[in-house]
């Protein structure tokens, strides 16, 4: 491995690091300001122009309370919890393609710091160790509504990576590949995903927002019945990191519903352009469908109301589930046809 | 039976169709309702730049009168604290010595009145007690405070000052003073 590999490689980590936070950090100035538009409010506009210094005033406010640990708390773990959230939230970053491949220095750099052949099989793993961090911090709590709100995220995970699984293989049929870039080539141009498989984009959507925890599926930590859930317990900056983990992994799931059905970095008219050009254009495509999306989750989360427990288990086990299934049936049936294999 | 009103509505609990159970067509049209907000004239008034209007008969921070001449209208009778249903405000009765009629304009008058406000309700009795014209409610509004005793006001927030009269004349009680 020569230096330059190494050099480049470290420079992408830490951009996608700092681009991962700083999404994170203005989705949340972002969806204060969305719910208070929503609600004929104006939302926070004192720190700043326009409030745009709100999240880093938030996050100076996190350092500097007190960060108290409950004497009947298992301490290490109610530690280890948050820190779990957010690596894991972070790790799945590194295999996103960000963009085509740019030529610096007369370099052909990959905007993608690790090329997995299976991909989408890693996120996938990553995102489901996720809920360990909520399991943890909600039970080392050592308090009933955390305990409560940890055992409701992690039926509510195991339950909805059914149907988003099942959902995926879909997509897997669809472009022969695990990798992300196999995924993202197949879908050249405007030939997206979205166009031969909207039901499986619908159950693998409800799925990512039950993953990610958000409304009208963010039961493990309802302020309203709960008092937080698993976060009950949490001050200052631990409090901050599952707060914080969660804008980071709706920023990663909306990366991911727009690989797998918005293909990607491609856009219309993209044969036109070619070299760094193209690389530009194709973040820039790949960053606004991320962006839509992200706006998305939150215009849901200020519409719809929480659903109840039993609802969500109804909705994953006995809706999304079997549409899973026969979906990916269909399509099983359907590629046989065409490839001439029945 | 007959309603009484024309409110009344029959519940109905027919079971839902298929485009219902879907729920998709609810939602949708749910985003479409919120989706209009984000663009409606928000509501909000930034207050300390800009203030609302108040009403002439808002009933806010209190001001204990002087008359044209700057003698002190309260004379210490007391009907403003019997009235008080909060019983915020005590006070304390003196009578007028020789030489200090351009002080008060009766013979007797306050020598201490202090007002709670945490404990006023705001509710304007006072005003309507008070025969002499002394007490009225203004649209001024009463400033926070970090200690609890900062919200007792004494004479010296009360009495309002010659250079810096308050104006009263919009209120509903004004004119006693002449009619008794």
């Amino acid at each position: 491995m020569d230096t330059a590999l190494l050099i480049e490689k470290f420079v992408l980590v830490i951009v996608v690091f700092l681009i991962s936070l700083g999404v994170a950090a203005y989705s949340t100035y972002f969806e204060r300001k969305l719910a208070a538009w929503i609600q004929d409010r104006i939302g926070p506009d004192r720190a700043g122009p326009f409030g745009l210094l709100q999240p880093i005033a938030d996050g100076v406010k996190m350092f500097m309370k007190e960060d108290f640990i409950p004497k009947s708390s298992d301490k290490w773990l109610f530690i280890i919890g948050p820190g779990i959230s957010m690596f894991t939230a972070l790790i799945t970053s590194t295999i996103i393609p960000w963009g085509p491949p740019i030529e610096i220095f007369g370099r052909q750099i990959t905007l993608q710091i690790a090329d997995f052949n299976i991909g989408i099989l890693f996120i996938f793993g990553v995102v489901s160790i996720g809920v360990y961090g909520i399991m943890i911090g909600g039970w080392a709590s050592n308090n009933k509504y955390s305990l409560f709100g940890a055992i409701r995220a992690s039926s509510q995970m195991i339950s909805y990576e059914l149907a988003m699984g099942i959902s995926l293989i879909t997509i897997i049929l669809m472009s022969g590949s695990l990798s992300l870039n196999g995924i993202i080539e197949k879908q050249h141009g405007m030939n997206w995903n979205i166009f031969y498989q909207p039901v499986c984009f619908l159950v693998f959507f409800i799925c990512s927002l039950a993953e990610t925890n958000r409304a009208p599926f963010d039961l493990p930590e309802c302020e309203s019945e709960l008092i937080g859930g698993y976060h009950t317990e949490y001050t200052s900056m631990k409090l901050g990191l599952f707060l914080f983990a969660e804008y980071v992994a709706m920023f990663i799931s909306s990366a991911v519903i727009a690989i797998l059905f918005f293909g990607g970095y491609n856009f219309p008219g993209m044969d036109n352009f070619s070299g760094n050009t193209l690389a530009i254009l194709g973040i820039l495509a790949f960053l606004t469908k991320t962006f839509i999306f992200i706006f998305i989750f939150m215009w849901i989360r200020w519409t719809i109301p929480r659903f109840r427990f039993d609802q969500l288990m109804h909705l994953g086990w006995k809706t999304l589930i079997p549409i899973a299934i026969i979906n990916m049936l269909l399509t099983g049936v359907v590629i046989a046809f065409s490839k001439g294999w029945l | 039976m007959e309603s009484l009103t024309n409110r009344k509505k029959v519940v109905s609990d027919k079971p839902m169709t298929f485009i219902e159970k879907l729920y998709l067509p609810a939602i949708f049209s749910g985003m479409w309702i919120t989706m209009k907000h984000i663009f409606k004239r928000k509501k909000t008034i930034k207050y300390p730049e800009e203030v609302r209007v108040f009403a002439p008969v808002y009933r806010g921070q209190h001001v204990l009168k002087r008359d044209e001449q700057g003698r002190e209208n309260c004379t210490a009778c007391g009907l403003c604290a019997v009235a008080c249903p909060a019983e915020a405000i005590t006070m304390v009765a003196n009578e007028r010595k020789s030489g200090e009629e351009h002080l008060y304009r009766e013979e007797k008058y306050a020598e201490m009145y202090e007002i709670n406000m945490l404990r006023c309700i705001f509710c304007g009795l006072c005003e309507e007690a008070c025969p002499k014209e002394a007490i009225f409610l203004t649209d001024r509004i009463v400033p926070t405070e970090f200690e609890r005793n900062d919200f007792i006001y004494g004479k010296d927030i009360l009495v309002e000052s010659m250079d810096n009269r308050i104006d009263i004349t919009k209120r509903q009680n004004t004119g006693k003073r002449g009619a008794v």
